[in-house]
Parts: structure tokens; C-alpha cells; sequence
């Protein structure tokens, strides 16, 4: 049983943003989440775009929270040390019709503040991105547009947020919420309980489940599944900034982007699917997004491919966020519908959803806050005199775990100790990149899971990769042969 | 910074580097250095703890960690120094190597030669485009290799193997003796590319079904796996509805293929072949920049470490010979690919090559009672018959040194006639 003053379910982007601004003030703050790790749901799966702000509705939830969010990126991420990349984007039309929308995104991007928005001819638009279909009509230029790491930003929220003091709950579902008094009980399936004062729903794909747990105006969430293709780095990309196709009703359609790290992402499809958990891929929807691709990037080779994934996007009916005091539920806050634009939107939802629940409880101000300690450069990308000092400093930055992407023994030591630390191979991949290369912890893994058993003083039969029961191994061999194994 | 110098510097002390390093120091290279990036000397061969290693080159059958060892040995009798927990982190065109370890930090070493031996990594999952969910249990068979013979762990109890690689193989039957249940292996192709030794010896033994043509279509599980759907393919390698088969299984391990890791290598600005994903080289096994040379598996990908040796051996005294005389010979032959052959090495030939040319290619279909050719400017200048050519084995012809005065064309051609066959 814990007690705490505000309970926020969900770990994801709006929930570590809203937890690291609540602990700027006084109160006992407990972060739940039903994942192992933080940022398990689609802050993990997304095309990791800030956008700039050109496509949501004038006057919607959704075109204020990206516009002011937005806005906010650059700091925030230089302030946590996260990778954040101003890329820029274009916005492709083929035809007359495409360049009517280019046109409709162009006045929409200019009444919602976004600057430097322009149409570009077909050549111009070529001359700047010469991988493109010659055969487009046009472009939007978006030089607003941004790129970042999703989860490694959620990692950096939550860490700075335990520093100061935000308890973090992960690997429980909530499956009931009473009223109790003035404040609520939330329970988990795992038979834990968290009374607090404050409820708050950032629970991303189970946000309509949580809300209709509390209210008595129920909503309908859909989930929206988008299947990506991530390529291996390379010298030179194709594209410099990130590609989108006009957009539709189901979304923004297939990108084709550079990421923050230097691979290349290609996504995301859209289907509506009934399970929010089903984050599968399918033949079919692979092949839906390399076909789509292709119209932005008729050279398209998926060769390098690296790894396929997917994500889920929690689309309310109303077709927008939600974010506010929970209809007819005293004392309950949500951020939910947090789809497209939720990343660029978070630090805006996290803001002013703090700045709300703050004044319900007439929180006070800390006097003082605890900043993120600079995250030291990571070895991939030091100078060799760098690398010369680290290793001085710390032998473990002379072994290197991952050979792909170049991480070393201290950093995977660094990414476990952290304040919300990694207790799993996903854990330490996203964290520190570790597994995340052209052959995706065939090396690396055996050798990570041993780093995590030494730090963590959990048995390497008990390492898993993501959780729950994604153990990596069955047992040791004598184990086996004796006809058991540790996890029976 | 630490700077240094040596002669040769060998990167990988597996059994390339280690034969690369022997030749060089018998050729009288006195300054050498290997640079390993695991604790120990022995590269993969260490985790191969199986037997069917060094049959021609030491006429006995070893286990992996036993033919290792013989190469260790002579490096220790030869005083040459293996540095191991040591990265290699770039080389570049003028042959200056930075790299890192605990014990002797970062450092920046001058080189006279460079020996690149890095060997290869195995094709995950992400290169196949497996649709389904992205649980734990998913292996490449080397992988779950060294979780048994050097860790000591199970990866898991219930096991299919997609891809018929020898490692796949191999790995079906120590799953099996150690314990766990192996279903199937299952390859998308109408032949295996393994070995055909171990089909008998790994499959066949042990009543474990070879599904030729066949491909996982789907791999199911939230957390670890707990099943897999395969289906037949037709001609074009794409599923056939109506065909699947279910299997259920926590463990899913794949020997979908090698690949040569030459990022280092592109990083030197080596010419890389699409054909072999190793460094283009010519006879001497020279890669296109002058005093850096390839061999073994990030060369081209071998079926028998005995070919690594002796191609190694072949590249050790091309280096010594190098530092002796820095000059970089002419490429005065280009080798070319015919019908039913892949990616021949080397695919440069000089005019006057010092020692007999060995032409190393994987054909590229099975053929029965076929004879593989080669020519230069219309004229037949080998052929070399066989019951069979398969893709599981390294096809190896022999040009003597004498022949390429006599050659009046530029463009050596590889073929094989035959009957192809699927069978």
C-alpha cells in the first residue's frame, strides 16, 4: 500500500513531462506505470518528430499544445542532455489537389505562429533533396521541423523528476479506481495498492479504459497501429530533412526521416486494430509502407534494413487531445488522446496540466529544484582526445560492449545506475544504444545481460529483455539436463 | 597520446589473424601486433566446440577451441604479441589504427601493413523483415551458440531453426543433446547452405525435419515466444496461403547468413564488392588501398576454417612482402562472375603473380555433374569437373602461375556447366 498526494498513471512522454514539472513543487508525487521500463508504450514507437505546428485545426487542443510545446523543445533537451535536431521538413504534393492542401497548410502553419513556412517548386524542392520523386508537384518547406529521441527523453524527464523526489511504481496495470473521501485508491493486478489525493490519467493507449474507470462521461478510444522500417546509419542519407506526403483523415501518413542517431525511418502505416497491445507487425502492413515510401523515395532499398517495429496511436473520437480536470471525477486530472502531435505536445501538456493540478492543491513552490547532471558525451561520438581522457578517467570507457554502435562498459554501467536505470537488455539498448545496430545484440547481449546481473544483483537467468516474462535464458545447463530450469 | 609504430598490425586474433600473423614472422616481419577485441585469442572457434575442424590442413578432425589452439600456440613459441580486450576503432588509408582498451587506454598506432581480419556477424532478424511481434527468444544461432558453450546457459527448451547455415545445424544438435526439443529447421530455399556433413550429421541423426522451401511467416508471443507459423514458398520466395504450419516453440534461432563486417574497412576507404560484402583484392589479397590486406571471413565468408588458414597464410607473406618493398601492384586481370557463380575471389589479378592463384567462389545454384570453367580472351585456361556443386561449399580452382604470360585478354571468366538441380 503507498500513499502519496498525486498519482500519475503512465510513464510515457506526457507522463514523465507532467511528473519532472509537479516536482518543482511540494508534494509526495508517485509515477505508475504498467511497463518495466519507462516509455514502454508509444512514447518507444513513434517517428520522433516535433513538429512544427502547421497541421492540427486553428483552435484545437492539439494546434496549442504543439505550437507552445514545440516551442519549448530546444532548451528543454539541451537542459537534459537529450539528442534534438532542428532538420527541417518538406511536405510533398503530387498533383493540383496536393498542392491545394500544401496551400491549407501553409495558412493553417501561419495562424497557429509557425514561421518560415513556404511553398516550394517542384525544382527548388528537388535541388534541396535530390532523392525525391521527380515526379512531385511541389513542397511545403518546414524549416521549424524537428527531430528528436522520444524515449531518451523520457528517460531524462523521469530521471530529473526522481531527483527530485517523484517515486516511480513500473511493471503494475491499474485495474480499478475508488473514491475514497477527497482523494482515490487506484489497485493493480498485481494486488498493490496507491491511495493519493490527486489522480492523474496519462495511461496513452489504456487512457478512454482509465478515464471511464472515473467518469460518468465515457469516451471511445480507437487504436491506431503504425508499422516503421529503421535502417542502418550511413556516411551520407538519402534525405536531410524529414519527408512527409499530404496528409490524410488517418494521420500524416508514411515519412521517410533521418533520425536523430543517423538511421533512416520509414513510416508509419495506419490500421485501426481492437487490441491497444497489439503492437505486432504484419506482412501486409510492411509491405503498405515500403509501397508508400517508395512515392517519397522511389530509390527505396530496404538492404540495410535493421529492424522493424510498431506502434500504437490513441486516437479519441473527438479527434483531439483531452487534457484538463476529468469530466464529473473531483480531484482526477487527465492528458489523454495523446496521439500525433503528443511528443511535440508534451512539454506544453506537462506545463500547463501541472500548473493546473498545482493551483487545485495550492501546491507550493520548492525553493529549490535539483538539475539533471550533464550526461557525459556519448563515446560514439567523442573526439579522440575525448576518448583519450575518458579512458583515462575510467578504464571501463576502454571496453566496448556494442562494436556496431560503439558503446563502452561504462556507459552501460552508467545507463543501470541512472536514477530511473535500466533493469533490462531493452533498457540499457535505449538507453545507451547498446543492441541497437546492424546486428541488433547478437555480440553485445550475452555480455550486457552479464553488466545488469552484476549491477543489479539479479540472476542472469532472470534477465529479461523487456519485462514480464521476455526472459533471455531457460536455465543453466546442469539445470537443464536435471530436467528443470529456474523459471519453472 | 600514445603513439606508436609497428611493422604489421593484424586486426583480429581469430584463426585469419593468428595464420596471418605465423606467415608474416616466418617471412622475418619481426614487429607485429594483433589487436583482439574479446578477452582471448581464437575468435569464433572458440564457441565451436564441435569436431570437423583442420581435416585438411592438419589430416585429423579437432574440435574448434583444439585447431585454435595449435595457432595460439605458435604465436606464443613466436613471441608475437596478441593484445586482446583491445577495439580497433578506425583505420584509416595511411594505415594509422586508433583503438582502445582498459589496460592501455586510447591509443594511435602507425602502421607499415595492416592485416584486416575481422571476420563476419550473422544476419538478424531486422535484415529478413519477419513480420509478428518483437518478443525475447529470437536468437541468431551464434548467439545462443555462446550462451551454451562459453556461458553456460539455455536459451530456451522448445527450438525451430530458420535457415540451414552450418551454425543452425550445428546448434539443432547441441540443442538436442543438451536437452531441448528441436522441432524443425526450416530453410526459404530448395537446398540447404550448409554443409552437407552436417545435414546428415545434426539433422538426420537426431530425426529432426528439414523443411526445404519453407519460411517462418509469422512469429507469435507478447513477451517470449511462444509460437511460430511457417509456410511454403513458391519460385519467387513468397509464401503460399493454405500452407502453413504451426509450430509451437519458445525459442526461434536463425542461420539466415554471414555477413563480412567491414565497416572499418569502409572507413579506410577499401573498395567493397556487393557480390562478397568483403574488400575487393587482388591475387596478393591487396584490398584497393596499398599496404591493407583481407582475408578470411571478412574477406569473403568460408565453409572450412582450413581455407581461412591458408588464405591467411597467403596474405601474411603478401604483407611481410609489402613492408619489405612498399609498392602496390597493377591490377593487369579483372575476374568476372559467369553463369552459376558468386562473388569470386580475388577478383584482381596482376600480370606476373608471384605464387599460384587460388579462385575462391560459392556457386550459386546445386549442380550435378558439372564442370566449373575458366577462361580469358576465348581461351580455356582451366576446368575442373566434380560430382557436384553446391552453394554450402567453397568451390576452389588452382591457376598456375605460368598461365597468365600465356593470357592475351584482360577479363578472366568463372563458369559452371552443368545440370542444375534443385533436388
Amino acid at each position: 500500500m503507498f500513499d502519496t498526494d498525486i498519482l500519475i498513471v503512465g510513464s510515457g512522454i506526457t507522463g514523465t513531462a507532467l511528473a519532472r514539472e509537479l516536482s518543482r513543487y511540494d508534494a509526495r508525487i508517485l509515477v505508475l506505470d504498467r511497463g518495466s521500463d519507462i516509455a514502454e508504450g508509444a512514447t518507444k514507437a513513434n517517428s520522433g518528430i516535433v513538429h512544427a505546428g502547421y497541421d492540427a485545426v486553428p483552435g484545437s487542443l492539439k494546434a496549442h499544445y504543439n505550437v507552445r510545446g514545440a516551442a519549448l523543445f530546444s532548451s528543454l533537451c539541451e537542459s537534459l542532455s537529450v539528442p534534438y535536431r532542428k532538420c527541417g521538413a518538406f511536405v510533398i504534393g503530387f498533383d493540383a489537389k496536393d498542392l491545394d492542401t500544401l496551400y491549407v497548410l501553409l495558412q493553417r502553419g501561419e495562424s497557429n505562429g509557425v514561421k518560415g513556412l513556404r511553398i516550394l517548386s517542384r525544382d527548388e524542392a528537388l535541388r534541396l533533396e535530390p532523392s525525391l520523386n521527380p515526379d512531385i508537384a511541389g513542397a511545403l518547406d518546414v524549416p521549424e521541423s524537428a527531430i528528436v529521441s522520444p524515449y531518451e527523453l523520457a528517460f531524462a524527464l523521469a530521471d530529473e523528476a526522481a531527483l527530485n523526489g517523484v517515486s516511480f511504481l513500473l511493471g503494475q496495470t491499474v485495474t480499478a479506481v475508488e473514491k475514497t473521501g477527497e482523494g482515490w485508491l487506484a489497485r493493480t493486478g498485481k494486488g498493490e495498492s496507491v491511495s493519493c489525493k490527486v489522480f492523474v490519467n496519462c495511461a496513452g493507449s489504456s487512457g478512454a479504459d482509465l478515464h471511464n474507470l472515473i467518469s460518468d462521461f465515457p469516451l471511445h478510444m480507437t487504436h491506431r497501429r503504425g508499422q516503421y522500417y529503421l535502417l542502418d546509419r550511413a556516411p551520407v542519407l538519402p534525405f536531410s530533412r524529414t519527408i512527409f506526403q499530404c496528409p490524410s483523415v488517418m494521420g500524416k501518413g508514411v515519412l521517410v526521416s533521418p533520425t536523430v542517431h543517423g538511421n533512416l525511418l520509414l513510416g508509419p502505416n495506419a490500421e485501426d486494430i481492437p487490441d491497444p497491445l497489439d503492437t505486432a507487425t504484419t506482412s501486409e502492413g510492411l509491405s503498405d509502407v515500403l509501397e508508400k515510401a517508395r512515392r517519397t523515395w522511389p530509390g527505396a532499398s530496404i538492404r540495410t534494413n535493421i529492424t522493424n517495429f510498431s506502434g500504437i496511436r490513441a486516437h479519441l473520437s473527438t479527434d483531439d487531445f483531452l487534457v484538463g480536470p476529468v469530466s464529473g471525477a473531483a480531484n482526477a486530472f487527465e492528458a489523454i488522446g495523446i496521439e500525433s502531435p503528443g511528443l511535440s505536445s508534451a512539454p506544453a501538456v506537462g506545463l500547463e496540466l501541472s500548473e493546473m493540478i498545482a493551483a487545485s492543491m495550492s501546491l507550493k513552490r520548492k525553493n529549490a529544484v535539483v538539475s539533471l547532471p550533464r550526461r557525459p558525451v556519448p563515446f560514439h561520438e567523442m573526439t579522440d582526445e575525448q576518448r583519450n581522457a575518458a579512458v583515462e578517467s575510467n578504464p571501463e570507457y576502454g571496453n566496448i560492449v556494442c562494436r556496431c554502435e560503439c558503446v563502452t562498459e561504462a556507459e552501460v554501467r552508467q545507463a543501470i545506475r541512472r536514477p530511473v536505470g535500466a533493469k533490462t537488455i531493452d533498457g540499457v539498448k535505449r538507453r545507451t544504444r547498446a543492441g541497437m545496430g546492424r546486428c541488433q545484440g547478437g555480440f553485445c547481449s550475452p555480455r550486457v545481460a552479464q553488466i545488469i546481473s552484476e549491477e543489479t544483483g539479479i540472476p542472469l537467468a532472470q534477465i529479461t529483455k523487456d519485462g514480464g516474462d521476455s526472459y533471455l535464458l531457460s536455465g543453466t545447463l546442469a539445470s537443464f539436463l536435471k530436467g528443470g530450469s529456474v523459471n519453472e | 597520446m600514445n603513439k606508436q609504430y609497428v611493422d604489421l598490425l593484424i586486426v583480429g586474433a581469430g584463426p585469419a589473424g593468428l595464420a596471418a600473423a605465423i606467415s608474416a614472422r616466418e617471412e622475418g616481419i619481426e614487429s607485429i601486433l594483433i589487436l583482439e577485441r574479446e578477452q582471448e585469442p581464437g575468435g569464433i572457434l572458440r564457441q565451436c566446440i564441435h569436431n570437423g575442424f583442420g581435416l585438411h590442413r592438419f589430416h585429423e578432425e579437432l574440435t574448434g577451441p583444439e585447431y585454435a589452439q595449435r595457432d595460439i600456440d605458435r604465436i606464443r613459441e613466436l613471441n608475437i604479441p596478441v593484445e586482446c580486450g583491445t577495439t580497433v576503432l578506425s583505420v584509416s588509408d595511411q594505415r594509422v589504427i586508433t583503438c582502445v582498451s582498459a589496460s592501455k587506454g586510447f591509443r594511435r598506432i602507425q602502421a607499415g601493413a595492416v592485416i584486416l581480419a575481422m571476420g563476419c556477424r550473422e544476419r538478424p532478424r531486422g535484415a529478413l523483415c519477419t513480420p509478428g511481434t518483437r518478443c525475447a527468444g529470437i536468437y541468431s544461432a551464434g548467439t545462443a551458440q555462446r550462451f551454451v558453450n562459453l556461458e553456460g546457459f539455455m536459451p530456451g527448451k522448445r527450438v525451430v531453426i530458420l535457415g540451414s547455415g552450418d551454425i543452425g545445424l550445428i546448434m539443432a544438435r547441441r540443442m538436442t543433446l543438451q536437452g531441448a526439443k528441436v522441432l524443425a529447421c526450416v530453410e526459404i530455399m530448395p537446398y540447404s547452405s550448409g554443409l552437407n556433413r552436417n545435414i546428415v550429421q545434426c539433422l538426420e541423426d537426431y530425426g529432426i525435419p528439414l523443411y526445404l522451401q519453407h519460411t517462418v511467416t509469422e512469429i507469435h508471443g507478447r513477451e517470449r515466444l511462444d509460437g511460430i507459423t511457417i509456410a511454403q514458398v513458391d519460385k519467387k520466395r513468397i509464401p503460399i496461403p493454405g500452407t502453413e504450419i504451426h509450430f509451437d516453440c519458445d525459442t526461434l534461432l536463425l542461420s539466415c547468413g554471414l555477413i563480412p563486417e567491414n565497416e572499418l574497412s569502409q572507413g579506410a576507404g577499401v573498395e567493397i564488392s556487393p557480390l562478397t560484402s568483403g574488400p575487393v583484392v587482388s591475387d596478393n589479397l591487396e584490398t584497393s588501398v596499398p599496404g591493407i590486406f583481407s582475408c578470411g571471413n571478412v574477406l569473403h565468408v568460408h565453409d572450412l576454417v582450413d581455407h581461412v588458414s591458408n588464405e591467411s597464410f597467403k596474405a601474411g607473406k603478401a604483407a611481410a612482402a609489402f613492408i619489405r618493398n612498399p609498392s602496390h601492384a597493377e591490377a593487369r586481370f579483372a575476374v568476372c562472375d559467369g553463369t552459376g557463380v558468386r562473388g569470386t575471389v580475388p577478383q584482381r589479378i596482376s600480370a606476373a603473380p608471384q605464387e599460384d592463384v587460388q579462385l575462391m567462389f560459392r556457386p550459386s545454384d546445386v549442380f550435378r555433374n558439372a564442370a566449373a570453367v575458366v577462361e580469358c580472351g576465348g581461351q580455356e585456361i582451366l576446368r575442373k569437373k566434380a560430382m557436384i556443386y553446391t552453394p554450402g561449399e567453397m568451390a576452389v580452382l588452382t591457376l598456375k602461375k605460368e598461365v597468365f604470360s600465356t593470357l592475351s585478354g584482360d577479363t578472366i571468366t568463372v563458369r559452371i556447366e552443368g545440370e542444375k538441380n534443385n533436388g
